[in-house]
């Protein structure tokens, strides 16, 4: 008995542990921050609802039956086993809820698939496995990567409030104006969605989707890659921030500005040679960031997936090969190309890395003119 | 099928065709009894491996961060179990319930083409040899997710594709000469007297079933060869660099693909069609009504396949289309539905198992459907794609529906198939083991997947840790409880209390005439129905 009730308490403790937990775990679908996503969400509750009525409704009936019309309380069953007006009336009351259930969604499509008249324009472009986001009217450009570090992954590292879901550079966005995303991929079908817009769309290689947002309070909001896109499709989240115009204004020139002073610097660097520890320390951060995701910090790869660079011919011997498929990619296989991802200095920085770390020990220094040079045909 | 009568010496004379002994019995077997026995085991068997699949999954994902495998394996794991569950587990379940009980319930001494039928099981095994051992190769097996999206199943997949496509192949070899040997059966085979619209409900979905895949396994066998095409000789199906569309894929897949859910769900039809006037001692209400809506939803079936698609990008036309397509098809899914609970209604209910399990079926399955309405629900479903939701979602449609329904069928049948009756209160535990632990594990993935938790990661976000945990403990006893069940078979075929002729007090049916266990051969001499 005391046994007994030592279990009974346990067991009440630990789902009460749970609850109290779970009271910062959101249980149901955001009402977000956009007209759109607040009529998303009143249309889910209000189908929620419908279901939950009917439920109640059909459920009650069968345990009605199952309570009362069971052989041992000996009554003996009816023998009925038609009814045409039954099946008319329960063929009929479904269609006329569905129509009902239809309207306001039809409503609500519609505006959601409205991309005319934006004030902004954003390129959306997936790849394995980051977002890259380029503004239209601007010259504004840049990647965005996952920034929760690899240890805290591992377990190695407690983990931080927005584990998985932080970025190191989040696309930036103005409250209040029309923002139109052009949807598109450079390898595997990936999937944009941030809840918070109820937007979420496929990025397709090849095809440019559409999809809008108008969000009216400044904020940062976090979403996902929602389509399975290989091995770290869990480690691409989506960041954005939305900003009022003035504040957007003003970040916006200063990137236009930063960017363009990066790409004169990258010109006034052609003539002017790094050392090796230099380029060797560059080449690190760059392969880490951008490399090891397949080939492995280790640089051993995945056998039968993604080849080592360790030991490699094309890392050890073939200079020319090896810079090009850094620069151009390689068809037909997962490997990208990195030249308008990485800067010249970075793809020189990481050519060097690549042949002298893991014991390659080339001795091969390459610059950012030698890359210049393989990139002119 | 209300008076049958049979000539008890029929079976008497044909005692010296009793089978052959040992593993040859076994391998070259043309009986409709033995090869359903062997599909039911096979069925059992994968559904333990594609278990210990899920297993790893929710064992990874108790906890946040990477603890126990790699996401290139979690993949490849997430991949695995949906195709071994789908094509290993349930389908060839339903077949083996179709091989043992089409003939005795229509009154056919066996199936009408028994070496197709031989040749459709014995290719099974070989097809999952070559899917699971290339689990083992350098790159290990497939990870692109049983859907094998183009182009990450094409250009940017391991050498284990072209495993993955050939056991695609003979997979759908099997099922389609399965569905032909169940048509060409039903069409010829039936008892004097014995018209379509006399014809047992399992024999009616089936049949339905029957004609849905011979009409998109082929699709399906076309999908895979495009993928291998464009793997290995250059060709550009879905290639946009070379004037192909990725999204094509999707098309061709999920034309094949919502069928394929029917497959799996309208035999359960049947089965829960059997068993709950068998319980409620009162005949199926509206078994015409079952007949249409059970066509309907068949055809229905093929005009909805782009609700898998809205955020692809679809002309808003096209959303609005597949979104009113299969809205309708709640319909006649619900008639199905108002017609069991009538069939209860004014019953006299007893509660054995597999009565247990069609209930639990109907109110679980039902859950699963309001899901599915929910998702038809275009605005919403960009919100529900591609999260928990949807995996909670077809996990109460194929998890608490095919494959109770399968349970339910197995303790129904038992006893005809070993002649005795199993152990009923092992059997009370093992479906309140299931029951309990299966919502444990599937409804708090409602909210999970509402929360924005996105599917096939491996790793998630700290807000959804409490509930993973708790959906990881509901896996492991579900996992666990199954075993209940294979020593509750095995006591079974054991031995046990002496089943009688019609084993169940309300039972009707050509089946519940002929001895328990049933003989080798049974209606040798057709029975007449009048």
């Amino acid at each position: 008995m005391a046994k007994t009730s030592y279990l009974c308490w346990s067991l009440l403790t630990f789902l009460l542990a749970f609850s109290t937990q779970s009271a910062e775990m959101p249980l149901n679908m955001t009402q977000g921050v956009t007209e759109i996503s607040q009529q998303v969400y009143d249309l889910h509750m209000k189908i929620f609802y419908i279901c939950c009525a009917i439920g109640i409704a059909v459920f009650g009936v069968m345990f009605w039956s199952i309570i009362h019309h069971r052989k041992s309380k000996g009554v003996a069953p009816a023998q009925f086993h038609e009814s045409t007006k039954v099946e008319l009336l329960w063929t009929a009351l479904p269609v006329v809820i569905l129509i009902l259930m239809a309207i306001p969604a039809t409503q609500t499509l519609i505006a959601m698939e409205d991309t005319s008249e934006a004030d902004v324009t954003v390129l959306v472009t997936g790849s394995q496995w980051k977002w890259h986001y380029k503004y239209m009217d601007h010259k504004v450009e840049y990647y965005s990567l996952l920034a929760t570090p690899r240890k805290q992954i591992e377990n190695k590292l407690k983990k931080g409030e927005n584990y998985l879901l932080e970025v190191d550079r989040p696309l930036v966005i103005p409250t209040g104006k029309k923002v139109r995303f052009l949807v598109t991929s450079d390898d595997v079908i990936h999937s944009w969605w941030v809840p918070a817009f109820a937007v979420k769309k496929d990025a397709n290689p090849g095809f440019i989707n559409e999809a809008w947002t108008k969000v009216d309070h400044p904020g940062i909001y976090r979403g996902q890659c929602a389509e399975l896109c290989g091995k770290d499709h869990g480690f691409m989240p989506v960041v954005v921030i939305a900003k009022d115009q003035a504040d957007f204004d003003l970040w916006i020139a200063q990137e236009a500005a930063t960017q363009a002073a990066a790409k004169a610097e990258e010109l006034k660097l052609l003539s002017m040679n790094m050392s090796k520890e230099e380029l060797m320390a560059l080449g690190e951060k760059t392969y880490m960031g951008y490399c090891a995701a397949c080939h492995q910090p280790t640089g051993m790869g995945i056998p039968g997936v993604f080849p080592a660079l360790k030991g490699s011919k094309m890392a050890l011997e073939d200079l020319p090969a090896h810079i090009d498929i850094v620069l151009n990619g390689k068809t037909g296989t997962a490997m990208q190309a990195f030249a308008k991802q990485l800067t010249l200095s970075e793809i020189a920085a990481v050519v060097t890395y690549e042949r002298n770390a893991w014991d390659n020990n080339t001795g091969d220094v390459v610059q950012a003119a030698d890359i210049a040079k393989a990139q002119k045909p | 099928m209300s008076t049958v009568t049979t000539d008890p010496h029929a079976h008497a004379e044909h005692e010296h065709h009793g089978p052959a002994k040992g593993l040859k019995r076994w391998l070259y077997t043309t009986n409709h009894k033995d090869i359903g026995t062997l599909y039911l085991l096979f069925a059992l068997t994968m559904f333990f491996i594609g278990g210990a699949m899920a297993m790893v999954i929710r064992a990874e994902l108790f906890q946040p961060g990477l603890q126990i495998v790699e996401p290139d394996f979690f993949n490849q794991m997430t991949t695995v179990h949906g195709l071994i569950m789908v094509f290993g587990a349930v389908m060839p379940a339903f077949t083996g319930l179709a091989n043992w009980l089409v003939p005795m319930m229509i009154g056919a001494p066996d199936m009408a083409l028994p070496r197709m039928n031989n040749w459709s099981f014995w290719i099974l095994p070989f097809a999952f040899s070559i899917l699971l051992a290339s689990l083992f190769m350098e790159g290990g097996g497939p990870g692109f997710g049983w859907t094998f999206y183009a182009p990450l199943s094409t250009t940017y997949s391991s050498d284990s594709t072209a495993l993955f496509v050939f056991s695609v192949h003979i997979m759908g070899i099997s099922s389609i000469m399965g569905a032909i040997n169940v048509i060409v059966t039903i069409m010829n085979l039936r008892a004097p007297g014995m018209t379509y619209m006399k014809m047992p409900l399992f024999v009616w979905t089936w049949f339905i079933t029957a004609y849905l895949l011979i009409a998109v396994m082929p699709v399906l066998a076309g999908a895979v060869t495009m993928v291998l095409t464009d793997k290995y000789f250059g060709t550009s199906f879905f290639d946009a660099a070379g004037g192909g569309d990725p999204v094509l894929f999707q098309h061709i897949f999920w034309f094949f693909g919502h069928p394929e859910v029917y497959i799996m769900i309208l035999p359960a039809f049947g089965i829960v069609s059997s068993i709950v006037p068998t319980f409620a001692r009162k005949p199926l209400f509206g078994y015409a009504s079952m007949v249409y809506a059970t066509s309907s939803i068949a055809l229905l079936s093929f005009l909805v396949w782009a609700h898998h698609m809205f955020t692809t990008g679809m002309p808003v036309f096209a959303e609005l289309f597949f979104m009113y397509c299969t809205m309708l098809i709640a319909v006649p899914t619900g008639v199905k539905v108002f017609n069991w609970v009538a069939t209860m209604w004014r019953g006299a209910m007893t509660f054995e198992v597999p009565m247990m399990f069609a209930l639990a079926f109907i109110v679980l399955f039902t859950i699963g459907g309001f899901s599915g309405l929910m998702l038809a629900i275009t605005p919403a479903d960009f919100q529900y794609h591609d999260t928990y939701f949807v995996v909670a979602h077809f996990h109460y449609v194929l998890v608490t529906g095919a494959i109770f329904s399968i349970m339910a069928a197995a303790y129904y049948w038992l006893p005809k198939w070993t002649g005795h009756m199993y152990d009923e209160t092992l059997g009370q535990w093992h479906f309140w083991c299931s029951l309990i632990s299966v919502n444990v594990l599937f409804f708090p993935m409602h909210f999970v997947g509402l929360a924005g938790m996105p599917r096939r990661i491996p790793d998630y976000a700290l807000q959804f840790a409490d509930f993973n945990a708790l959906i990881s403990i509901g896996g492991f006893a579900f996992g666990l409880s199954q075993l209940l069940f294979v020593w509750l078979v095995v006591k079974c075929i054991k031995g046990g209390e002496k089943a009688t002729d019609q084993v169940w007090e309300g039972a009707e049916g050509l089946e519940w005439t002929i001895p328990s266990p049933a003989p080798y051969h049974s209606f040798t001499t057709p029975p007449e129905i009048k």
